[in-house]
């Protein structure tokens, strides 16, 4: 079973995210981290890969690819292989265009099962997987709490009153959320062999893609910010404040 | 006069609140049209109506997946049809349908809007950074536009518009595309809902234990105030994410939202700061949460909790 994992390198998130002044594009630094969101779809994908003979996990990632230390660190979960697509011209990509390039490298690759996170750190659109998806003319399984192979693919779909059971045919898509598996860390070794696993770098005219990019962010501002109020150590009595507060505003 | 569609999902046998929300602000942007997703019914079609809309598409998938056959539906409408803009909220099914559709239109999504206007393109507010900042994007290229906004980003109000004219829609085989829902699993929902209490009591991963969490079922009780969470112990399986708040949970605006270990990151805040009064209990002095507490307790929620919820027991 072929199995294909997306995955983002984005700026360290304990790291202040800026804006380049006049396009308004994430400044991406050369070295960037695998989204912690994508850690997920990679361990989902290691063990159904596993669980299937003679499996694979391929990584398809768009983006400045800067040092791969985020693709590496996929790579040292277990991945056998990754394909990044990086292209001045991909530069401030809308949803659409960040899918239609993905779908192009995934059936470059070829797949039986794709995988993605439902939505990503930094840019968070939650709507490229199930664009992927319609590209590739495949059921897009969404949500996923967990994920079962046998003949069909069978999931657990997060719902707003509990999870709906939903089954299709492979291949397929599902995008995991971050209670489907605990990821692994990667062990010294994973680490060591990483440096030596194949990367494919990928450029716009290797797909057959050409990129419109329809969406033009036009202005930039802080959102408008609440301030703070009083802060009580508790020594015990902590609780009391609350109570006044409660009382204050006739909640009790 | 520009036509606006807007998608609108069926919760217990009505159209959802984020449907109506949109619905409301669709009426000020043009001509309404709502693609209605579920049984349907003539009661959930005349609130269609009595909140803007002129007309109804009706689609019923049955025990499909969604978002395969409803945006193969909808892609043969637009071609039909054309309308300018189509507003779907940033909700799982609207999500998935709006993506679908977009491949099938080669148009993109602009998501997370709070704020949407419609002349020669759209243009639309929406939330970067989990929220800390406001960016303004338009759309270029051909109508229609999509746009997924954010639930509570309009005020939900009826216009007293008259019952819609209805018009079922077929949906087609998508053949390879197609998935089926085989079971459907409710948790029980006890006690006050998050979307429509005064009061609110949330935990974080700074209870330490799902076991813990009842320190907040404690709390809520004689409050009757309903309980949130955070995605970390959702995640964690603690809790079901009918209680998640923040960016992909839910988006409340209760009169006292009470943070109990919880750090206060951005994509929590973004789904409670505007809440009137907000108090946070935390024992670390540096948490993010206490800069939007109206009150802050420094305290080990272990003690604060307990010895509060004996007190609002006697009060
Ligand atoms: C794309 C995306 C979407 C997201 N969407 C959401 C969302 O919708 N909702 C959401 O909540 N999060 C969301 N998150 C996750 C968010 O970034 C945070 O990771 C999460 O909110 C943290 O939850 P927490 O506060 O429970 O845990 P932590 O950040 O681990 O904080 C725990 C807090 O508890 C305190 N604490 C520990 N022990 C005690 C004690 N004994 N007494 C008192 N305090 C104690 C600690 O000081 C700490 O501040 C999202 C993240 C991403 C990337
Ligand atoms: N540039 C990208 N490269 C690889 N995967 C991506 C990219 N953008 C989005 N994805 C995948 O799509 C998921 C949802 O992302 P988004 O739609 O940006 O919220 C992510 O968790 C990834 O799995």
């Amino acid at each position: 079973m072929k199995v294909v994992v997306c995955v983002k390198q984005i700026p360290d998130p304990a790291s202040e995210y800026t804006l380049e002044p006049d396009s308004h594009w994430l400044v991406r630094p050369t070295e960037q981290v695998l989204d912690d969101t994508d850690r997920y779809g990679v361990e989902m994908g290691l063990q159904l890969a596993q669980e299937a003979e003679g499996g694979t996990v391929t990584l398809v990632s768009m983006g400045p690819a800067g040092n791969m230390q985020g693709i590496r660190q996929a790579l040292a979960m277990g991945a056998d292989k990754a394909v990044v697509v990086d292209d001045a011209e991909l530069r401030g990509s809308d949803a659409l265009t960040t899918a239609r390039i993905l779908a192009a490298a995934i059936r470059r690759e070829g797949f039986d099962l794709v995988i993605a996170g439902t939505e990503s750190t930094d840019g968070y659109s939650g709507v490229v997987p199930q664009m992927v998806a319609e590209l590739l003319d495949v059921p897009a399984l969404t949500y996923a709490t967990s994920v079962e192979i046998a003949e069909t693919v069978t999931i657990h779909r997060q719902t707003m009153s509990g999870y709906d059971t939903v089954e299709a045919a492979l291949p397929a898509l599902v995008s995991v959320t971050a209670g489907v598996v605990e990821p692994r860390y990667p062990t010294f070794k994973g680490i060591m062999d990483a440096k030596k696993k194949p990367v494919d770098t990928l450029t716009v005219s290797d797909l057959d893609v050409d990129p419109v990019i329809d969406q033009k962010v036009t202005e930039v501002t802080p959102a408008p910010e609440r301030s703070a109020g009083t802060i009580v150590e508790d020594d015990g009595e902590g609780h009391l404040a609350i109570i006044a507060k409660l009382r204050e505003l006739k909640v009790i | 006069m520009a036509t606006v569609w807007v998608f609108v999902q069926e919760s217990d046998g009505a159209p959802s609140t984020l449907g109506l929300e949109l619905l409301t602000k669709a009426r000020t942007l043009g001509d309404v049209t709502a693609l209605y997703v579920g049984e349907g019914s003539e009661s959930a079609f005349a609130t269609v109506g009595e909140y803007g809309a002129s007309a109804v598409y009706h689609l019923t998938p049955a025990d499909a997946l969604v978002s395969g056959p409803v945006a193969a539906a909808i892609a043969g409408l637009v071609a039909e049809h054309s309308p300018d803009l189509i507003l779907f909220g940033q909700a799982y099914d609207d999500r998935d349908v709006a993506g679908r559709l977009a491949a099938r239109l080669e148009r993109t999504v602009l998501s997370n809007a709070v704020d949407v206007s419609l002349g020669d393109t759209v243009a639309a507010t929406h939330e970067i950074f989990g929220g800390a900042q406001l960016a303004m994007s338009t759309i270029t290229g051909e109508r229609p536009y999509l746009v997924l906004a954010r639930p509570k980003s309009f005020e939900a109000e009826p216009s007293g518009g008259p019952a819609p004219t209805v018009t079922p829609v077929d949906l087609p085989d998508v053949g390879a595309a197609a998935a089926r829902v085989t079971g459907s699993h409710v948790e029980e929902k006890e006690g006050p809902q998050l979307e429509e209490a005064a009061v609110i009591v949330s935990g974080g991963r700074g209870l330490g234990s799902a076991e813990k969490y009842a320190l907040i079922e404690a709390v809520a009780k004689p409050l009757r105030a309903a309980t949130g969470a955070t995605r970390a112990i959702v995640d964690a399986g603690w809790v079901p994410y009918a209680k998640q708040v923040g960016q992909t949970g839910k988006t409340v605006k209760p009169a006292v939202y009470i943070a109990a270990g919880i750090s206060g990151a951005m994509q929590h805040l973004v789904g409670m700061k505007d809440s009137k009064t907000i108090i946070a209990i935390n024992k670390d002095p540096e948490a993010p949460i206490f800069s939007v507490a109206d009150l802050g307790i420094v305290g080990d929620v272990n003690s604060v909790l307990p010895k509060l919820a004996e007190e609002l027991e006697r009060s």
